[in-house]
């Protein structure tokens, strides 16, 4: 199955915070350290990584033929949206076992799974 | 009730959960699975009655809702109906190979398929009562106080989220195994509370959960014979059954341990309570049913109030806290504490507690406190300890005890 692994938490905390460190850290790279570790279980990560921080982040929707621009997230909320990856596992289990692992997790942030919908 | 219909009874019994687990293995498809299950039962009923009962009633039902699944994927016509009746027709009727734990059997993959924590407590409950033990729906409703509605969208919006999410239909491997077995345990007895807390005046159905939970609890230490603490969870569940009848007095008014009438328990549940806590306690794998069930066992073996070894009973409560830190646990410590070392010895750890804000809104702790006063014939003090639990009270049973002790002071 195919699951979205989709970080949040604070993106101020210590450790979550992209800094000029966590932004060289290949941990977090599509085919870093982490999916490699994951395809030993065969769970295989098909895209993925961290973002930068919300204040980097652009709001886009439409009203008729108008496209509305505004600066920021799509809502202010206590925790932001980290990243995110994609992966392809067995189920549900493999899909826990991968967001348990990844550094997010370790390092105090909330992973939600989601199963793509099916034939996606 | 005919030979046929007892029989058809019975194996709805001992059959139901498994010809489920099998079709839902061999399928993948829950309702169907249940339908068909249901189909098998209602097909014994007419012929078992003119054919005889058949010599494994388990293989035939089986069988039969298995043909009604092929009968039914083939009318069906769509490609995935098509792939599902392949799929059927090449799965064996036993799995050939063991899974990675050493334990493969199909009512064990949905006890745990039932119990995955990606599920809501309330729906692996309903899950457990409806795919394993064969309650319908309407009887889980009234078991739970909801509508009957609501628990069929409770039980439609688990099964979905089992198919989407992809939650395997397996017993997990070993490294998930020892806290996905805590988790069944804990729905199991769950259940038994459900039923255990339900009084002589309630629905007779949830009394009824206590027995499922127990028949569902023998069932896992047949199936995980390695697994101490599901013996000890079955032994907590017999040892604390054994005292049902004498728990209530004839007006339904709660009666404490202390004073039960002990010629009421049942000497059969607690011999064997006992005999699997032995058994589970040598492969010295302590858990905390096995701890609780301990405890249990010392009250059981006492045969009056006052032969009861507290002193051992305060180092269980001791262990136990260490494995499982709690306030409510400590509680009980303090109370054990009190019977063996005097009630000042327990109103010193009952009031470190109530300094630590822990249980602070549980009646418990004031009527705990109220109760060592009372036998250190502080009255005064006890008596407001008494109506300060009272305020946070709002059942019969307990209510009615507290005023009668209140009384008692002189409050």
């Amino acid at each position: 199955m195919k699951y979205l692994l989709l970080y949040a938490g604070d993106e101020t905390a210590a450790g979550l915070a992209v800094t000029e460190e966590t932004a060289a850290q290949p941990e977090e790279e599509c085919g870093g350290p982490w999916a490699q570790e994951l395809r030993e279980r065969q769970i295989h990560q098909l895209t993925g990584g961290r973002l930068m921080p919300t204040s980097a982040a652009t709001t886009v929707r439409t009203a008729g033929h108008e496209t509305l621009v505004a600066d920021g997230p799509f809502a202010e909320t206590k925790e932001q949206i980290l990243g995110f990856d994609v992966i392809e596992c067995a189920d549900l289990d493999a899909a826990i076992y991968a967001a348990s692992r990844h550094p997010v997790a370790v390092l105090g942030g909330t992973v939600e799974v989601r199963p793509f919908l099916q034939g996606a | 009730m005919t030979d046929a219909e007892s029989a058809v009874a019975e194996a709805f019994r001992q059959e139901w959960g498994k010809v489920v687990a099998t079709l839902i293995r061999m399928t993948g498809d829950w309702d169907l699975a249940e339908e068909c299950a249901q189909d098998a039962f209602a097909a014994a009923l007419s012929r078992w009655g003119t054919d005889g009962v058949p010599d494994r009633p388990g293989a035939w039902l089986t069988t039969t809702a298995r043909n009604r699944a092929l009968d039914r994927l083939r009318r069906t016509k769509t490609e995935a109906a098509k792939l599902q009746e392949v799929a059927v027709l090449s799965v064996p009727d036993e799995p050939a190979g063991w899974g990675e734990s050493g334990v493969e059997d199909d009512r064990l993959r949905l006890m745990f398929t039932c119990c995955h924590p990606a599920l809501t407590l309330e729906a692996r409950v309903a899950l457990t009562l409806r795919t394993l033990a064969g309650l319908t729906t309407a009887e889980i409703a009234k078991a739970f106080l909801v509508p009957e509605a609501t628990m069929a969208k409770r039980l439609t919006r688990a099964k979905h989220k089992i198919r989407d999410a992809g939650i395997p239909y397996r017993v997990p491997p070993a490294h998930l195994l020892p806290e996905r077995t805590v988790g069944v345990l804990a729905v199991l007895y769950l259940l038994f509370n459900e039923g255990y807390a339900a009084t002589a005046g309630d629905d007779l159905l949830r009394p009824g959960l206590s027995a499922e939970a127990m028949r569902l609890g023998r069932l896992l230490t047949a199936l995980m014979p390695d697994e101490p603490e599901a013996a000890g969870l079955l032994a907590l569940m017999l040892l604390q059954d054994a005292r049902s009848a004498a728990r209530l007095d004839d007006d339904g008014e709660l009666v404490s341990l202390e004073e039960q009438d002990r010629s009421r328990w049942d000497a059969a549940k607690i011999a064997e309570g006992i005999r699997l806590l032995e058994a589970a306690l040598r492969r010295q794998r302590a858990g905390p049913y096995q701890l609780q069930a301990a405890i249990a066992a010392c009250h059981a073996e006492a045969a009056q109030a006052s032969d009861t070894d507290w002193a051992q009973i305060a180092q269980l409560y001791g262990e136990l806290r260490r494995l499982v830190p709690s306030a409510v646990i400590e509680l009980n410590r303090a109370v054990a504490v009190a019977m063996a070392d005097g009630p000042a010895a327990g109103l010193t750890l009952v009031d470190e507690l109530a300094a630590g804000g822990a249980l602070t809104g549980y009646y418990l702790l004031p009527a705990t406190r109220a109760d060592l006063l009372r036998r250190m014939e502080r009255s005064d003090e006890a008596a407001a300890s008494y109506r300060q639990a009272l305020d946070l009270v709002a059942t019969g049973p307990e209510r009615r005890y507290l005023s009668r002790r209140l009384a008692e002071v002189g409050g």
